[in-house]
């Protein structure tokens, strides 16, 4: 009994520590990639080559003064961001690092992930109302009608997914790729899926409610030091379990790309990570290389373009499965 | 005592008293968030009803759709909180009897299909229905030899022999939706909209014009 409890500790401390180390670092690395795509250098002061800037950077977040606003909802205020930190956690229960490398391997494991990003709503609203300030309130309400709008049209492109992979089980999924990936037959849903995630993470382009020059980048202006570092760990953690389902369900998660000898020699492991670190270097890329969208245009398309697009590939994916008959195996 | 009926208790009881502190508390955003509190313990206990499908979805229907739905109403209204110090002596009589017609509807519910309630003895002994193994479980051998996941499970049901309610509950959604709409959607005169297909399809070469 105490080994079973000791061993599940462990299992969660081998995906927790990594990621929270792998969040850190992307922070470094997203400030780096920007400023090589504007021909800067990014940070490089604190470390060779910058790499000790998050420590610096939790360091600073550390020790700064944690600022309550008056007249707030203190336990609201302070449960916020640790409901944030803690979701985006949750997520990763259920990725398969290689075969039979997932912490859980439930049977319902999409509708699990989908089900967690629908509660990460719920930091920000809260979030926002807790700091008794109406560009925190307002900040707020945009960033989750933004998200609630997006999951509309992962939900879709989740299940045209699903419908060609016969289950909701992640490490099924990934086998049902051995033949092809699918990014391949269904290209135009991963670049569906690809633009929806950026939406539902509030991250460039669609990071109006939160970037520095609109509505005093919103939701999270009252907090400083750890609720800001949570909030920040929280939506890189978010970003990178975005880009770990998009190498999941459409880059084929731990296969490497043709299954003879050379490529064999790498882990599965090391492929997933490779596809992960390619997803979150796309995002970062995207940040860089676009505009911002305006908030009614960031609506419109999640609603008007996204939501039709996706049902009708829905529509269409489930049509040729039982047109030719290619029913999955589950 | 097993972690099945230990976590039962635990849901159980956490549900329960978000449940009473829905109805008093006294800030309305508390209700809301005590209300995702029951939504998210009921889903633990349809896990451990082994229906991890309709947990699932209780998480994402319900706390992800439908109680942030009532978080937004109710965090745009202006509800004050003088409002809300009225005395709940008042409630006692009316509420008192629909309390207790409520009770014995759920009584005579576990009565009839769980548990003996209105009979003599008031404790179901496990002995009295296993003779002498002291656990409980039972094997469905059926299940064994092709297990069928939750989502396969309603599927094969849903789809086949319920067909019709199926589309009957997505035509009450849609006329719901169309109801919304409807009651909503007022024509403004001078709206100026962008046309979006004309910006993105236009030609460079005529829209363009260099000034010197």
């Amino acid at each position: 009994m105490i080994y079973f409890i000791i061993s599940w500790i462990l299992e969660i401390l081998i995906i927790v520590v990594p990621l929270l180390i792998a969040v850190a670092y992307f922070t470094l690395a997203e400030r780096k990639v920007i400023a090589s795509i504007q021909r800067r250098r990014g940070p490089n002061v604190v470390g060779i080559w910058g790499l000790l800037q998050p420590l610096a950077d939790g360091l600073k977040l550390l020790v700064k003064e944690s600022i309550f606003p008056s007249n707030s909802n203190i336990i609201i205020f302070v449960l916020a961001p640790v409901i944030t930190f803690l979701l985006s956690l949750l997520g990763w229960a259920v990725i398969p690092f290689g075969y039979t490398m997932v912490l859980s391997d439930l049977n319902v494991g999409l509708l699990y992930i989908f089900a967690v990003s629908s509660l990460g709503v719920y930091g920000i609203l809260t979030s926002g109302w807790a700091s008794n300030s109406k560009y925190a309130f307002l900040g707020a309400l945009r960033s989750a009608a933004q998200m609630v709008s997006y999951e509309v049209s992962i939900g879709l492109i989740i299940i045209s997914v699903l419908l060609c992979a016969g289950s909701l089980n992640l490490s099924k999924i990934i086998i049902a790729q051995e033949s092809i990936w699918y990014i391949i037959p269904l290209f135009p849903v991963f670049l569906m899926f690809f633009i929806s995630a950026l939406a539902e993470t509030n991250r460039a382009p669609f990071d109006l409610p939160e970037a520095e020059a609109e509505l005093v980048a919103g939701y999270n202006v009252e907090y400083s030091a750890m609720g800001f570092a949570l909030f920040f760990l929280g939506e890189y953690a978010n970003i990178l379990m975005m880009c770990a389902l998009c190498s999941v369900l459409f880059l084929g998660g731990w296969l490497p790309p043709i299954d003879i000898f050379p490529f064999t020699l790498i882990p599965g492991p090391l492929w997933f990570g490779l596809k992960v670190s390619f997803m979150a270097f796309v995002f970062i890329w995207v940040r860089a290389a676009y505009p911002r969208y305006r908030y009614d245009q960031l609506m419109r398309l999640g609603w008007k373009v996204f939501l039709p697009l996706s049902l009708a590939w829905v529509l269409f994916v489930a049509g040729i499965l039982v047109g030719f008959d290619w029913y999955p195996f589950y | 005592m097993n972690v099945e009926v230990l976590l039962f208790y635990i849901f159980s009881a956490i549900a329960i008293i978000s449940g009473s502190m829905v109805i008093s508390a006294r800030n309305p955003i508390h209700s809301v968030l005590f209300l995702v509190l029951v939504f998210c313990n009921a889903a633990g206990l349809l896990i451990l009803l082994e229906t991890e499908f309709l947990a699932m979805l209780f998480l994402v229907v319900y706390v992800g759709a439908i109680a942030v739905l009532f978080l937004f109403v109710v965090m745009m209204l202006n509800v004050r909180i003088t409002e809300l110090n009225e005395s709940i002596l008042r409630y006692i009589p009316i509420g008192g009897i629909i309390l207790l017609i409520f009770l014995f509807e759920i009584l005579s519910v576990i009565n009839g299909d769980l548990v003996p309630f209105f009979s003599s003895k008031l404790f179901v002994l496990d002995s009295d229905y296993i003779s002498l193994n002291h656990n409980l479980n039972i094997t469905f051998w059926s299940n064994q030899i092709n297990p069928l996941t939750n989502v396969a499970s309603l599927g094969e049901v849903l789809y086949t022999y319920y067909v019709y309610c199926f589309m009957v509950a997505s035509l009450i959604l849609l006329v719901a939706m169309i109801g919304a709409i409807l009651l909503t959607m007022r024509k403004r005169m001078n709206v100026r909209k962008q046309e979006i297909f004309d910006q993105v399809y236009g030609n460079i070469n005529s829209n363009v014009r260099y000034i010197n």
